[in-house]
């Protein structure tokens, strides 16, 4: 019988796309905070390199990239394994956090006190963290290895809720932390039912196996609904709106757009990959019911929203509302393979383009509070006139979320509501119409205020260097643009896919 | 038969079950933070019995248990440890900021066991 799993040469990438942020982490440890901006610059220089390099042999090759650690074989030993979908988060995941490296270096130079102070230096270790975490999130194929990259990266976006020190930003930490362990450790009760069924944890194996008991039901029931609180999906979403509307700018936009889609992604694994068809197809169905009332209800509160950082958060909770009706529209369960389906490109799109457009929104909002002094929309009036570039970015980004072409947001919506709608899902294609118009609601009464002339010009508190809002700005941008793709490099999304519905 | 099925492993097992239950009813009910992570630690606790059975039941080729689910234990406490430090780190600032240990809103003044946390 041959492995199922063979090292492929250039898998070594997938150990440097895990392993680069954590000796930076190291290297900063023991170089001092003198050197730390310099040091996650480099390793973010390097990073996009290996994330790019990756992407590329993915596709020269065509097959999944596959490292086994200590080249011990699964089911005892752990592989790395980046397939279409991994890639693609890898290759958002360095972008996003580059560009966040850049606004941030920026930001924290705007004081010279606060240049390499304690909170920059806090910054840049914590940023590092949470790239390795996301990283060995996207690529590990063993359960309890995913565990352990998902507490690294709770870890490390606990304290990047609460870095400048106040009561409430404090005790949105620890909500957001009580949360999160919840979550992890339903998700690690889980793991264990699955290692006593399966007697090993890595997903193929699992996926392969010949029968299913009533173990792996239970196990699934535990697993999802933990890691869906780390998602914040509807019901579970309460921590999340202070936490991100609470931390700095630049890490609200890492946490918005990167942290809570790792959760996503798993549960993506677990229902697609495991999940016997027909627990699947109910589960699919529960997901999609809970994110369409994510979708409403949390555009509504966003609507109602008198803080324009809050009022983003709220957003983040409605679009990851969008990534969870992919699964009855993927026809996940009914025994096709869903990562063909037009449903699936939509989600990945989604996927896409919330991860750019919200963390520009985010810097976008916090260039504007650190202008002007707070962040309230009502007072806000006429603020396009004077910090131009971010409100434009904010219109761009807002764009990509309402899903206006021609934008990512607009490919990724509209191949969802078709999906719906051929599939006879009338319910869902009204939720991401009404989903849409909601978007549009709380974006324009945003745009509405920068567009105004008030009584008196709003004063900026402190000037701000065009190179703060140009990152920002690229980031919309990019997000806008991916609607001018050619939905053919998302065939990237099927490699190293169908070979698991051959397994044995 | 229930009864012949009660080995060690099960037995275990059982109060594995009984303390992740005891755990996530303090996590879940108590809106003092203190209070909520001794919960997650008895529910960590009754987590890691669980991964004994199975450990247990898995055992063969002489051996007295499967090492796995041993080794994945040892990892699993260091995790908890980790995240309740953090979290007592948190607690801890939260409440010589706002003296309050809790994250309930209606409850500002200082309760006991934000003062005792402060000892």
């Amino acid at each position: 019988m041959t492995p199922l799993y063979a090292a492929t040469p250039s898998g070594l990438l997938l150990v440097l796309a895990v392993m680069l942020p954590a000796s930076a982490v190291l290297a900063m440890l023991v170089l001092g905070p003198r050197h730390t901006r310099r040091i996650a610059l480099i390793t973010m220089a390097l990073g996009l390199g290996v994330a790019l390099a990756t992407g590329i042999e993915l596709v020269r090759s065509g097959a999944a990239l596959t490292y086994i650690v200590g080249n011990w074989q699964p089911p005892l030993g752990i592989a790395l394994r980046a397939d279409g979908l991994s890639v693609m988060m890898l290759a958002v995941t360095a972008a996003v956090i580059a560009a966040t490296g850049i606004f941030a270096r920026d930001l924290f130079s705007l004081d010279q006190a606060s240049c390499d102070g304690r909170l920059a230096t806090s910054f840049w270790m914590l940023l590092m963290g949470l790239w390795s975490g996301l990283n060995l999130v996207f690529l590990s194929q063993d359960l309890f290895n995913l565990y352990v990259a998902l507490e690294l990266l709770t870890f490390a976006a606990v304290p990047l809720v609460c870095l400048d020190g106040r009561g409430e930003t404090v005790a949105a930490a620890l909500r957001y932390l009580m949360f999160a362990l919840l979550g992890s450790m339903l998700y690690l009760l889980g793991a264990g039912l699955l290692y006593g069924a399966y007697g090993t944890l890595d997903i193929r194996l699992i996926a392969g196996a010949s029968q299913h008991g009533a173990a792996i039901h239970i196990a699934l029931a535990l697993m999802i609904p933990g890691l869906i609180a780390k998602a914040a999906l509807f019901p579970l979403h309460l921590w999340l709106p202070p936490a991100h509307a609470g931390a700095p700018a630049a890490a609200s936009a890492v946490l918005s757009a990167l942290v809570i889609k790792a959760p996503v992604v798993l549960i993506l694994r677990l229902v697609v990959e495991i999940a016997p068809p027909e627990a699947a197809a109910i589960a699919g169905q529960v997901l999609a019911v809970m994110g369409a009332a994510s979708i409403l209800f949390c555009s509504v509160m966003a609507l109602r929203q008198e803080r324009l950082k809050l009022m983003i958060a709220y957003s983040t909770v409605a679009q990851i509302g969008y990534l969870f009706i992919v699964f009855p529209l993927a026809g996940i369960g009914d025994g096709s393979a869903p990562w063909g389906t037009i449903a699936w490109t939509g989600g990945a799109l989604q996927l896409t383009s919330h991860a750019l457009a919200k963390a520009a929104m985010f810097m976008a909002a916090g260039i504007v509070a650190e202008a002007v002094g707070h962040d309230r929309i009502r007072d806000l009036g006429g603020f396009g006139r004077v910090l131009p570039l971010s409100a434009a970015t904010f219109g761009l980004a807002g764009l990509s979320l309402m899903g206006i072409p021609p934008s990512g947001g607009f490919i990724a919506k509209c191949l969802l509501l078709t999906a719906a709608a051929v599939g006879g899902q009338l319910w869902l294609a009204l939720t991401i119409l009404a989903g849409g118009l909601l978007a549009g609601g709380y974006v324009f009464r945003v745009v509405d205020r920068a567009l105004a002339t008030p009584a008196e010009p709003l004063v900026l508190r402190r000037p701000i260097p065009l190179r703060l809002e140009i990152v920002p700005l690229i980031l919309a941008v990019l997000a806008v643009a991916l609607g001018f793709l050619p939905l053919e490099p998302f065939g990237l999304l099927q490699i190293g896919r169908p070979d698991i519905a051959g397994a044995p | 038969m229930s009864a012949i099925a009660l080995t060690s492993a099960s037995l275990f097992g059982l109060c594995g079950s009984a303390l992740v239950g005891i755990g996530l009813f303090c996590v879940i009910a108590h809106p003092e933070l203190l209070r909520r992570l001794v919960g997650f630690n008895i529910l960590g606790a009754g987590i890691f019995l669980v991964f004994g059975a199975v450990s247990r039941r898995g055992a063969a080729m002489g051996l007295g248990g499967d090492p796995v689910p041993q080794a994945m234990v040892i990892t699993g406490v260091v995790v908890a440890f980790a995240a309740t430090a953090l979290a007592i780190a948190l607690l801890r600032r939260l409440a010589s900021l706002t003296g309050t240990a809790t994250l309930d809103p209606t409850s500002p003044e200082p309760s006991e066991t934000a003062a005792r946390s402060e000892a």
